[in-house]
């Protein structure tokens, strides 16, 4: 799932500032579940944006909308009638969201009220972590299922660095060191001779950015 | 120097090296003194990399100043700052300039430095670096081109012996003496008990393995004990602060010489390993009397 | 304010049906006086306030928002009143990103039978909202 956090308001406030109507659009899959641009949030956020400007003595007025999938085109195109109604779209999507918008509606500027973080899952209520990079070659059948690419600071494939202390990373004291993750499950499998193979560089042609895939039909 | 240090590593002599720090800036001034004060009372003299994730002078610009000033340099390339195109150009222009040792590192992070949102590279990690260096030894790049003009590298690397838990850093340093590791420098070492143990197991994976100790000069006990809470995979014994401490006011860095050139005695008359590279960060100028204090 | 008119204050309580509803009933009862500017909205739980609501009882013209829950451990619904408590914080977060002091929105608890407390809780919050002066969100502020 994609994982997004809101952009600090006075970012937003000075995006939208010349504005008099806009139309907040959220999404009804990964960033709702993230806590950061469903229904919920869209209907804060213009409160707050609403409250804001009136702080500063101004006025803004807001409608409100949220899709069931923002990346697709199809979805985005039920917006249109309240688009026609504003001067701006504040974008409650991940970045997908907010291109498809802005290629579906060309006329109307769309600004991305949200940050697009990383692919993750939550470890607990409120609190996702990052474990995939979506790097295209995957490498977790040989690290006991823990990815070293995103969960390794330096991204190291041929195990850790001096750094590692007492499991933990150097970087962030609060995170494991994937390495010794991936020791602990190997050993725990009796796999520890894939952690002494020798793993060449990474191929950066994996995914050759920007990144497009053309499904077999079945 | 006429030795080469591959050759020196080979001569069963008691090896010693010390690092000297770029300047940030273009003041060479301290860093050739601190080259012309060791360049004859060590055998290399190795040249940090944008150490601790901190912008300087470029560890290659180093050494080749250490090679005019007529030493012998080892060229520390970490992966942090260059890709694999980029270490392989600065491992050619190295050679060309006479530069033949060269001690492989992943590098400390980028957000443990002073350009905290600059993007860290790790194309490569230290492994991976010491096969480069050996393709680049067979005449072909690391893509398989042919290069014209090859080069020959006494190629190091480094290993914690203190690292907790140590397994998963014991397999690294076997990957590393398969790739080709010459030679080891390791993290500071201060117990010797400790490192007796993975010295055994140094010997268990390559009987031949030279390993120099990490000798990091303690300048006083509150240096020893941020060492053991900050730095992972360095731990200073309690009693070795507790004998800073009892040092009279204004001696603590005396104390450290002392206790700096104990222990690398103790290496050397045990043969605990084949030598040690000092290590006395912005001290270099005491390097002299730590070898004094050593009976080198 | 420089009209000279004495600032009367909108305060607007969330108050549980468990507890706080009827502490105001018995305060009535028991001809204990609390402010009349209170707007009362009745909730059938604490946990029932969202964040929303709160930022909308700015919108349309409150000087402080109250949330009057179960003691801690009395909630009928066992943990809205400590769901209303995370949500106070995050409004108050909010309310501060605007620049809107977040003391004008807090939670207090309250026994469904003690009409003193919940008129001398009243009388604090209108003390309180007093000094802090008319919001700053109000439309004509």
């Amino acid at each position: 799932m994609i994982i997004a956090e809101r952009k600090p308001l006075e970012d937003i406030k000075q995006m939208i500032a010349q504005y008099k109507k806009i139309l907040l659009v959220g999404c009804g899959t990964c960033v709702t579940v993230c806590w950061a641009g469903g229904e919920k949030e869209v209907g804060i956020l213009a409160s707050q944006l609403r409250l804001a400007f009136r702080r500063d003595g101004g006025e803004l007025e807001t409608l409100e909308a949220t899709v069931e999938r923002q990346c697709e085109k199809e979805m985005v195109e039920e917006l249109k009638d309240k688009i026609q109604q504003v001067e701006a779209v504040l974008s409650l999507g991940c970045g997908a969201g907010v291109q498809t918008i802005a290629d579906r509606f060309e006329e109307t500027p769309v600004y991305p009220a949200l940050n697009t973080k990383f692919v993750g899952m939550p470890e607990r209520e409120g609190l996702w972590i990052e474990n995939c990079g979506a790097c295209g070659d995957c490498f977790l059948d040989r690290t006991g299922g823990i990815c070293p690419i995103v969960r390794c600071a330096k991204g190291l494939l041929n195990g850790p660095c001096g750094g590692t202390n007492k499991g933990k990373c150097e970087v962030d004291p609060e995170k494991d060191c994937a390495w010794t993750l991936i020791y602990r499950r190997l050993e725990k499998q009796g796999r520890l001779d894939l952690m002494r193979k020798y793993y060449p560089p990474r191929n950066f042609q994996a995914v050759v950015r920007p990144g497009k895939i053309e499904a077999q039909r079945v | 120097m006429a030795r080469s240090f591959k050759e020196t590593l080979n001569s069963g002599k008691f090896v010693v090296t010390a690092e000297v720090a770029p300047p940030k800036g273009t003041n060479l001034k301290k860093t050739v003194e601190h080259i012309d004060l060791l360049k004859e009372r060590v055998d290399a003299l190795n040249v940090t990399d944008n150490q601790s994730s901190v912008m300087r002078f470029p560890s290659l610009g180093t050494t080749v100043l250490i090679k005019e000033c007529g030493g012998e340099p080892i060229l520390q390339m970490t992966c942090r700052d260059r890709n694999r195109m980029a270490l392989q150009s600065d491992l050619l222009f190295a050679y060309t300039r006479g530069i033949r040792n060269v001690l492989c590192l992943t590098g400390d992070h980028i957000t443990v430095g002073d350009h905290k949102e600059a993007r860290a590279v790790f194309d490569l990690d230290s492994v991976q670096l010491l096969h480069l260096v050996r393709t680049m030894e067979s005449g072909k790049d690391f893509s398989g081109n042919d290069l014209d003009g090859g080069v020959e590298f006494c190629a190091g690397a480094v290993v914690t012996p203190e690292a907790d838990p140590i397994e998963p850093q014991l397999i690294k340093f076997d990957k590393k003496v398969q790739a080709g590791a010459g030679f080891f420098q390791t993290q500071a070492v201060y117990d010797m008990d400790n490192f007796k143990r993975f010295m055994e197991y140094a010997h268990q994976v390559d009987r031949n393995i030279k390993i120099l100790a990490g000798m990091v000069l303690l300048a006083s006990a509150g240096a020893a004990r941020y060492m053991n809470e900050q730095v992972p995979g360095v731990f200073v014994p309690q009693d070795l602060i507790d004998e800073l401490r009892s040092a009279p006011k204004g001696t603590a860095l005396r104390k450290g010489i002392e206790i700096t050139g104990r222990l690398i005695r103790q290496i050397k008359e045990e043969a605990i390993c084949d030598g040690v590279h000092i290590m006395a960060i912005g001290r270099e100028e005491v390097v002299p009397d730590i070898m004094v204090a050593a009976g080198l | 304010m420089t009209t000279g008119v004495e600032f009367l204050p909108c305060i607007v309580a969330f108050c549980c049906v468990h507890s706080a509803y009827q502490a105001a009933d018995a305060a009535g009862r028991m001809r204990i006086p609390y402010p009349e500017n209170i707007i009362m909205v009745h909730i059938p739980c604490a946990g029932r306030v969202d964040t929303l609501h709160i930022l909308r009882a700015f919108e349309n013209g409150a000087d402080g928002v109250v949330i009057l829950a179960c003691h801690e451990g009395a909630c009928h619904h066992i943990l809205g009143n400590i769901r209303a408590k995370e949500r106070v914080e995050r409004a108050n977060a909010l309310l501060r990103e605007i620049g809107v002091d977040g003391r004008r929105v807090e939670m207090r608890t309250c026994a469904p039978n003690d009409g003193s407390r919940f008129a001398r809780v009243c009388h604090e919050l209108e003390e309180k909202i007093k000094e802090l002066g008319p919001s700053p969100l109000r439309k004509h502020a």
